[in-house]
């Protein structure tokens, strides 16, 4: 019915029928003098005056004025549906269809592991002559990919480019809250179509479109940073550290009293901002580079570590932070290690390595049997007390201090627990300070006069991390040492042949509605009858919706034609 | 047709547009033009091509905005001496906020938007009692405040805007970044949208219903900032470092805004409908006149929506690398079109009237809201700038 409309849209009607018009809900009617030719005449300059087109036509006995307005009202009706249609055919050209059916059909099948590009089958592989993608890939500064990977559900596909893309800089600004503020990337693409790569930077907002194909910055990642790793056992804190060479997203063997662990490092920080001060929201304080990794034991378990490089000054002391979370749902829970006064960690692990020798631990509460309660070694309680003694410093080293509150929790009633507890840190305490005096006086230092407050607060400091080390669960610290930093830029790179049919239906579709909506169609008609030297005026109007706004318009109209025809008779 | 014979026999007024102008519209004019160049000249590092076409668009729009509506001349104006006064005030120091006293108290940002608070809620009141007693004077009180308080809010964010510049030139934004902003800019487009109505149909009845959703919008506002302090200004992400916000905004409230005007009245033709020889009845416009201003409303909003949902679809293109990725708020705000697209169709093609569409305008607004906050609290995507 398209074509019926337009026709329709510029058809004056100027046939109509004297009874159709009085069947119109707007109609009035006067008698004026003059001829019926000089009437319509000035009416329709009229209706021209007010924005109408207007056509005359002289029938037997009588003239038609026809005149009409907003005719584009009902082409909006026309071009907005019709852009609907138009959207829809362009989504379609940009959807993945295709993709469903050759799935359906067996010829594609989605890529579930995670193994080299070189390794992916041609059956999860597509060739650079799909029309119509969507994909990611990330490339690291000074690498390159001819491809991309579309997530399909629980997997991927690789998709091919006609083309190779290579990163030659990747560069991120930072807000001082550590927020990205900009990223981008300086492209390369390499077509061996081209005398000559293009070079072309992008950044967020401004994507590089090249032979139909967009290049979006999308993200960036870490593109394999390398590192070097000092790893202290905490099972024998007396070794010497190793040197391990990390790599991001590189996995390291590694063997422990424990049995073998993987060490998969996950990601690399060069620096860690977070919200300092009052919590306006306005300071910051940056904790410095750090790695992410996972300790996998050979059963599959792997627990998640951060470690921060540089020394954090908690009350004026500086200790080394690593978090531990068992899920990436959880927080980390964070071990603070204190530092030597010459900045590194070998005191602390000379003092786990003493609380962790049991001869040692023995041999401290044997002494404390002795001067503390005056037992004498034949006392029959003697052993078992020893005994206890040495077992619950060295469940507080091993399982740490929840292990020790456990145990009052099975063997002490309610209402003496908390004396329990205290009680058993006491003795964690006592032993643990005989041997830090012991520890001093190797080193030494002059203990007569007791021990200076700096010495008491490592103690204390160094207790509590002890305190952790067991639900830490990691056979050694990984302590971060020299780094270099790689990034990756992640890119998306898109082909919508059907984007252009879109926006022409989107911008049909704003034209089709204004038009709707703002432009009413209306038509007029008058119809003059000469009679004797006076005329009869039949004046009607016909719009398509709204009539509360052309109730005003009508009335308007219909005082101007009869003032203007010094109309004399007065309405139907 | 009752038509006085009087009114009958006047010739319509046939000078052209532009001869119909008065002197205030020729100096109003000027000076939107004026200000413009001056804010590009002095801006003009700030912004890019898109941005300086954005400016004078927005010159044009408002010039043929005030020709059209003449109270839009005054308003700007105030609008435009109260934030000159507060970037004055600023000069170059944000501390000056806390100690000047006009700014202070009076027309940071922060204050502004306090005053447009307060005074929302007092003229709803103003208006309700309009509508309970008929004083007409409380109507016109009601009136000055919803003026009072959109020019508030207006300072309110011209002055952020300001402000987010003097907290660092890389983070200053146009304040249509987040949720917090985009709900003052809720408030007060509705607040414009109902005063055209107010004055077209010469009824001050309707604005207890109008300014009842403002207020609802203020209540979020104060909560926002209170319990939340989402107030303070916050750099913007590098996706939305563009001059798509600028307009892609503030259109979606527009229609924003018209949906809620409209669900509003819907609300009012349902009362007097129940109940047609009450004081609601009699205060409020007839029947025919709310259907018809909810039509219109619905039609302007819809065709706003329409624009500003391509709009987004063209920033996404840019930004997110594809016009459509049926992202949460993408798909709502289609399922929000496609529901006013239905009301429209079938008030258009059908020829439904009343009841029916009233009810449907307020079950559209629920269905507005969700797509407005519920996405945000239920749903996550790329779109979420501001958290519940
Ligand atoms: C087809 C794509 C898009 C649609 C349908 C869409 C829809 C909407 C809607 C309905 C609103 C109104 C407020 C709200 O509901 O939250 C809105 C606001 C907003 N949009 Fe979009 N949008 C699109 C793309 C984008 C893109 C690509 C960006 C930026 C990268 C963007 C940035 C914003 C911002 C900053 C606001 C105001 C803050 C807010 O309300 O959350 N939009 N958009």
């Amino acid at each position: 019915n398209t074509p019926a409309i337009i026709k329709d849209m510029r058809h004056f009607r100027l046939g109509v029928q004297e009874k159709s018009l009085r069947a119109f809900h707007y109609k009035d009617e006067w008698q004026a003098p003059g001829s019926a030719g000089s009437l319509a005449e000035t009416l329709g300059k009229r209706l021209q005056l007010r924005g109408y087109q207007v056509r005359h036509k002289q029938h037997d006995g009588y003239r038609i004025v026809a005149a009409m307005r907003g005719g584009t009202g009902r082409l909006g009706y026309i071009l907005s549906h019709a852009a609907i249609v138009v959207i829809c055919i362009g989504g379609l050209l940009d959807g993945n269809l295709p993709l469903k059916l050759a799935e359906i059909r067996g010829e594609l099948k989605i890529e579930t592991r995670d193994v080299p590009v070189s390794e992916i089958p041609a059956a999860s592989t597509l060739g650079a002559d799909n029309s119509s993608f969507r994909g990611s890939v990330n490339i690291p500064e000074g690498s390159r990919a001819d491809f991309v990977f579309l997530g399909m559900r629980d997997g991927y596909l690789l998709q091919k480019l006609p083309f190779t893309v290579a990163l030659e800089d990747f560069r991120i600004e930072h807000y001082p809250s550590g927020m990205p503020k900009s990223f981008e990337s300086d492209l390369l693409i390499i077509d061996p179509e081209l005398d000559e790569p293009l070079r072309k930077t992008i950044a967020v907002n401004h994507p590089w479109v090249y032979k139909g194909y967009a290049i979006y910055q999308a993200s960036f990642s870490d593109g394999g940073s390398t590192m070097q790793l000092q790893a202290w056992s905490l099972d024998k804190p007396s070794n010497e550290p190793l040197q391990i060479e990390g790599v991001v997203n590189g996995s390291n063997r590694l063997n422990t009293p424990r049995g073998e662990y993987a060490l998969e490092i996950i990601d690399f920080k060069p620096f860690n901002v977070f919200p300092a001060g009052d919590g306006s929201g306005k300071q910051f304080q940056n904790y410095g580079p750090s790695v992410i990794f996972k300790l996998r034991a050979a059963n599959g378990e792997a627990r998640e570590y951060v470690n921060y490089q540089v020394p954090l000054m908690v009350e004026e002391r500086p200790f080394l932070l690593s978090g531990m979370r068992a899920t990436p749902a959880e927080e980390y829970r964070f071990i603070h290690i204190p530092l030597d006064a010459d900045g590194g960690i070998k005191r602390f692990m000379r003092f786990l390595a003493m609380a962790s020798d049991m001869e040692r631990v023995t041999e401290v509460t044997k002494q404390q049997a002795g001067s503390e309660l005056a037992m004498q070694p034949d006392d029959p309680m003697y052993q078992d007390f020893v005994k206890s003694m040495a077992g619950l410093v060295r469940l507080f080293i091993e399982q740490g201090i929840d292990a020790v509150v456990e145990l009052a929790e099975e063997n002490v009633p309610e209402e003496k627990r908390n004396e329990a507890i205290s009680s058993y840190i006491k003795v964690v305490q006592g032993v643990l300070g005989t041997l830090y005096v012991e520890m001093l006086r190797e080193e030494g230092v002059d203990v007569s006069g007791g021990i200076d407050e700096a010495q008491a607060l490592y103690f204390d400091d160094a207790l509590n991390a002890f305190s952790l080390i067991g639900p830490y669960g990691s056979p050694m610290y990984l302590r971060l040492q020299e780094y270099e930093h790689v990034e990756a830029t992640g890119l998306q790179i898109t082909r919508a042949p059907g984007q252009s049919v879109v926006y022409l239906g989107c911008v049909m579709l704003m034209a089709g509605v204004f038009f709707m909506f703002y432009l009413h169609h209306r038509r007029l008609w008058l119809r003059i009858e000469e009679h004797e030297g006076e005329s009869r005026v039949l004046f009607a109007a016909a719009t398509h919706r709204e009539r509360s706004d052309f109730d005003r318009e009508f009335d308007k109209l219909k005082g101007d034609l009869r003032h203007n025809s010094n109309a004399v008779l007065s309405r139907i | 047709m009752s038509v006085t014979s009087d009114i009958m026999q006047n010739e319509f007024d046939t000078t052209p547009f532009l001869k119909r102008l008065g002197a205030f519209d020729w100096v109003w004019a000027l000076l939107v033009v004026a200000g413009s160049v001056i804010a590009h000249q002095f801006y003009s590092s700030l912004m890019d091509g898109y941005e300086v076409g954005i400016l004078y668009g927005t010159a044009a729009g408002l010039i043929w905005l005030g020709w059209g509506w003449k109270p839009m001349r005054g308003f700007s104006l105030a609008v435009a001496l109260l934030s000159l006064a507060a970037i004055g005030l600023y000069g170059t120091e944000l501390a000056r906020g806390e100690t000047s006293f006009f700014l202070k108290f009076l027309i940071s940002s922060q204050s502004a938007i306090m005053w447009m608070s307060a005074l929302y809620v007092m003229a709803t009141a103003a208006y309700f009692f309009e509508l309970a007693i008929g004083s007409k004077f409380s109507g016109k009180v009601g009136s000055a405040m919803t003026w009072s308080a959109t020019v508030m809010g207006s300072v309110g964010l011209m002055v952020r805007w300001r402000e987010s510049y003097l907290l660092g030139a890389d983070i200053g934004h146009i304040p249509v970044s987040n949720l917090y902003e985009v709900f003052v800019l809720f408030a007060v487009m509705t607040a414009l949208l109902y005063l055209t109505y107010e004055r077209r149909y010469d009824n001050r009845a309707m604005g207890a219903f109008v300014l009842t959703v403002i207020s609802a919008a203020v209540g979020f506002i104060l909560w926002y900032t209170f319990d939340r302090e989402a107030h303070h200004i916050q750099p913007l992400v590098p996706a939305l470092q563009s001059y798509w916000m600028k307009i892609h905004v503030p259109a979606n409230f527009v229609g924003y805004g018209a949906f809620a005007l409209s669900a509003m009245l819907g609300v009012a033709y349902l009362l007097i409908d129940r109940n047609p020889t009450g004081m609601m009845a009699k205060r409020l416009p007839s029947t025919e006149v709310l259907d018809d201003i909810m039509y219109k409303a619905i039609a302007l909003g819809f065709a706003f929506f329409t624009v500003a949902t391509v709009l987004g679809a063209m920033w996404a293109a840019e930004a997110w690398g594809g016009y459509w990725s049926w992202d949460p708020k993408e798909t709502w705000a289609l399922i929000v079109w496609l529901n006013y697209a239905a009301w429209l169709h079938l008030r258009l093609t059908k020829g439904w009237r009343g009841r029916p569409l009233a009810w449907w305008a307020i079950v559209g607004l629920f269905v507005t809201l969700f797509a407005f906050v519920g996405v945000n609290m239920f749903l996550s995507g790329l779109h979420s700038y501001g958290t519940l």
